[in-house]
């Protein structure tokens, strides 16, 4: 007895110690101490950021795995510039990857990417401002006013803070409205115009095509297409840091007794697009689906795999006493560059060549282009292409200057607020109308976290 | 070892590796962390600024009460069915079926940690699992409703036992084999059939190694990260990557940029994991020596 417990002693002693390294352990996951970094100040360069020492090497890129063409097309097209081309999540469903990097990166004074690809909205709030600015203005010397000025109208808004431009957008994502032309000439419905008849052909599908779907609200991007379509003020960044948060507006109501009233008829799934279950439940049974501009490519074409002929895109949804019609947005890449690059002159030749040139632009990219010269070929290569039914270019481009300037780009993602406030409440069954105080304590409580002044 | 001087022993050669490691990466970062905690950005001393901070975070009760609930519930069943289990393998006459058992058991720890719960994902997701009826039957036809939030500390507990469990059944099988022989002998003779052994005899001489088993499993539970984040991941963002207290201080230093929030909340983490394991050591005499 007494020698099993001494052996139980002296073992359980390194043990303890063990455990006790363990908990020590909680407290080990800091960095090690920050070295000093230089304060950019661009007072005395001709790009409006100081740069870093120039050097030879490899140009180092971040992409996420859709663009990976994007960067394989570069190279081909210029053999002779080294890449490192890194694939990441792109910073998609509100992940902030790359900001987790970067002040790591910041911290440790050096490891930046010379170049980023990302798919939200939310960068240039964090990345331009501040003594650890990370990504480096364009409009300031670096690129000629010819490549800035050939973007749509708007499309650098999400690039820009106080008219300084940090980024060039790759893709546009105007919400249109996507159906399936033999479907619906099958079934005798008319195209609806607004989201008035949008509803009321929602309640005849459910009667008389039951199990037929004519939108989904299950995916973190629900809000950018139906609340910021509908102009729900729910996100109106008013300056740097300041927002305004009305989510129980009038109007965020009325969107959301529409999607609450399609959602109990099942005509509005509430499946996330790319989950496994969308396709093998409900992927034949499309009717139409809201969505940005970028649905046809990835969505109708890889995902659903509809038939060739059967696609079509009507105008963007609106509301009827909408004096101008206006739409949603949901992503839209954008390319930046870093302003700790020490391949400044690469760098920039690669972020102008892939916004803009027709070899990745027109050839390659899933979406509309934001670089105008090439969105006119890229939407006449899709209607060249006999897989839309239909003229596609007319409803594409007109939405894409439709989109409502008073859904802002704040440092934080409504993505990832709406998909854990929003989603599990109305999977529990609670309607998206009495989640709405939810959602504005929600993004009151994250905008505050994030240093945000608050209006309510 | 009777001599008062100190002179160096084979002993302090063994230790003196694990004494480095501990130093390096467990004493160093705690003394930086503490530093961290206690100051603000600029370094200046901040008292306890930055644990009235993060403590009045909207997020920081919701991810203590989600931390606390999965301790609870992990604790109890690893206990409870670890030792349930360890005893049955102990009854078992048939040395293959012993071994076989012990085997089957540690096969999920070998598995490492996050390629585990990547595993797990599959299971919980009813469009993929292979035990989608039951999946089904308790928690949903979908996997956004699987992982609402109510249905999570059960998931991550059947996790952490599945992935933990086997070695503590091997370890406690081991410990239920250092009992004499004679003891057990002793109790049969006096008239105490399985259930009573097991209760009167062998747990209470297990009790060191069931507090060993609860210090280590409380450090490693009150970590919870991989679990949550794999499964924000996966369910697109439906379940907040600010679900535990170790997430929380994660988005602090690397979302917010505020090492010294996310230290002092490491420091919250360390206070209650060496209080609990203080308590379990005081209450099991882990290192009474009779």
């Amino acid at each position: 007895m007494r020698r099993r417990s001494h052996a139980a002693y002296r073992r359980a002693v390194p043990a303890a110690t063990a455990a006790a390294a363990v908990l020590l352990a909680v407290a080990a996951c800091g960095p090690p101490n920050p070295t000093a970094s230089t304060k950019p100040t661009g007072a005395a360069s001709p790009y409006g950021f100081t740069t870093a020492e120039q050097k030879d090497g490899k140009l180092v890129v971040w992409v996420d795995s859709t663009r990976l063409d994007a960067a394989k097309a570069y190279q081909t097209a210029h053999p002779g510039v080294p890449l490192d081309i890194v694939t990441y999540d792109g910073n998609a469903n509100g992940s902030n990857t790359l900001k987790t990097k970067v002040q790591l990166f910041n911290r440790a004074g050096e490891g930046w990417p010379d170049v980023v690809f990302t798919t939200d909205n939310n960068t240039a709030s964090w990345a331009s401002q501040g003594d650890d600015a990370f990504v480096a203005p364009l409009n300031k010397g670096l690129l000629d006013d010819a490549t800035l000025g050939g973007f749509a109208k708007g499309a650098l808004d999400v690039c820009a803070v106080d008219g300084t431009v940090y980024c060039l957008r790759n893709d546009l994502a105007q919400v249109v409205l996507w159906y399936n032309k033999k479907l619906l000439d099958k079934f005798g419905y008319p195209v609806p115009k607004t989201w008035e008849e949008y509803a009321a052909l929602g309640e005849k599908v459910a009667a008389e095509h039951p199990g037929y779907i004519i939108g989904t609200a299950g995916d973190a991007w629900a809000p950018e297409i139906y609340m910021w379509g509908g102009e729900c003020p729910a996100n109106q960044v008013t300056g740097a840091k300041a927002i305004t948060v009305k989510a129980t507006d009038a109007k965020c109501v009325r969107t959301a007794r529409m999607l609450d009233k399609l959602v109990a008829n099942k005509t509005m799934s509430m499946l996330p697009l790319f989950g496994p279950d969308f396709v093998k439940n409900q992927g034949d049974k499309v009717l139409m689906l809201p969505g940005p501009a970028w649905y046809g490519g990835a969505v109708f074409q890889g995902t659903i795999k509809t038939p060739k002929g059967e696609l079509a895109v009507g105008d963007a949804l609106h509301w009827a006493d909408q004096a101008q019609p206006v739409t949603g947005n949901v992503g839209g890449g954008t390319w930046w560059l870093s302003r700790h690059t020490a391949r400044l002159k690469a760098a920039k030749d690669f972020i102008s060549w892939v916004a803009t040139a027709d070899e990745y632009q027109v050839a390659l990219s899933p979406g509309y282009p934001a670089f105008s010269a090439a969105a006119a070929k890229w939407i006449k290569k899709q209607q060249d292409s006999g897989y839309y039914a239909g003229d596609i270019s007319a409803p594409i481009a007109a939405a894409a200057g439709q989109v409502w300037s008073g859904w802002g780009s704040p440092e934080f993602s409504q993505e990832a607020i709406w998909a854990k406030t929003v989603i599990p409440g109305q999977t529990a069954g609670k309607t998206i109308e009495s989640l709405l105080p939810d959602w504005q304590t929600a993004i009151e409580q994250q905008a505050q976290v994030s240093g945000y002044q608050v209006t309510k | 070892m009777r001599s008062r001087s100190w002179r160096p022993a084979a002993g302090h050669v063994f230790v003196s590796g694990y004494v480095v490691l501990l130093v390096a990466f467990g004493i160093a970062p705690t003394v930086y962390a503490l530093n961290l905690a206690f100051t603000d950005g600029e370094g200046r001393f901040a008292g306890i600024g930055n644990f009235l901070r993060t403590a009045q975070d909207y997020r920081f009760v919701a991810a203590v009460g989600h931390v606390a609930t999965y301790l609870v519930l992990w604790l109890v069943t690893l206990t409870v069915l670890v030792l349930l289990l360890a005893l049955v393998v102990h009854r078992l006459a048939s040395r293959w079926s012993r071994a076989a058992l012990r085997f089957v058991y540690y096969v999920p720890g070998a598995l490492a940690g996050a390629s585990s719960v990547l595993l797990w994902l599959f299971m919980l997701d009813p469009s993929v699992s292979p035990v989608d009826g039951l999946v089904r039957s308790l928690w949903g036809d979908t996997f956004v409703q699987v992982i609402a939030p109510g249905h999570l500390p059960w998931i991550f507990t059947i996790i952490a036992f599945w992935t933990g469990a086997g070695g503590w059944i091997t370890v406690m099988y081991g410990a239920l084999n250092s009992i004499p022989y004679t003891v057990i002998e002793a109790a049969r003779v006096d008239g105490a059939g399985p259930v009573k052994t097991a209760l009167r005899v062998q747990l209470p001489m297990l009790r060191k190694w069931i507090v060993y088993m609860l210090i280590l499993s409380l450090a490693a539970g009150t970590q919870l990260f991989v679990e949550p984040q794999l499964v924000s991941q996966a369910g697109f963002g439906v379940v907040g990557t600010d679900y535990s207290l170790n997430q929380l201080a994660y988005l602090y230093a690397f979302d917010q940029n505020d090492f010294n929030g996310s230290a002092a909340i490491a420091i919250d983490l360390l206070i209650v994991a060496l209080c609990c394991a203080g308590l379990f050591v005081a209450r099991g005499g882990l290192f009474d020596a009779d």
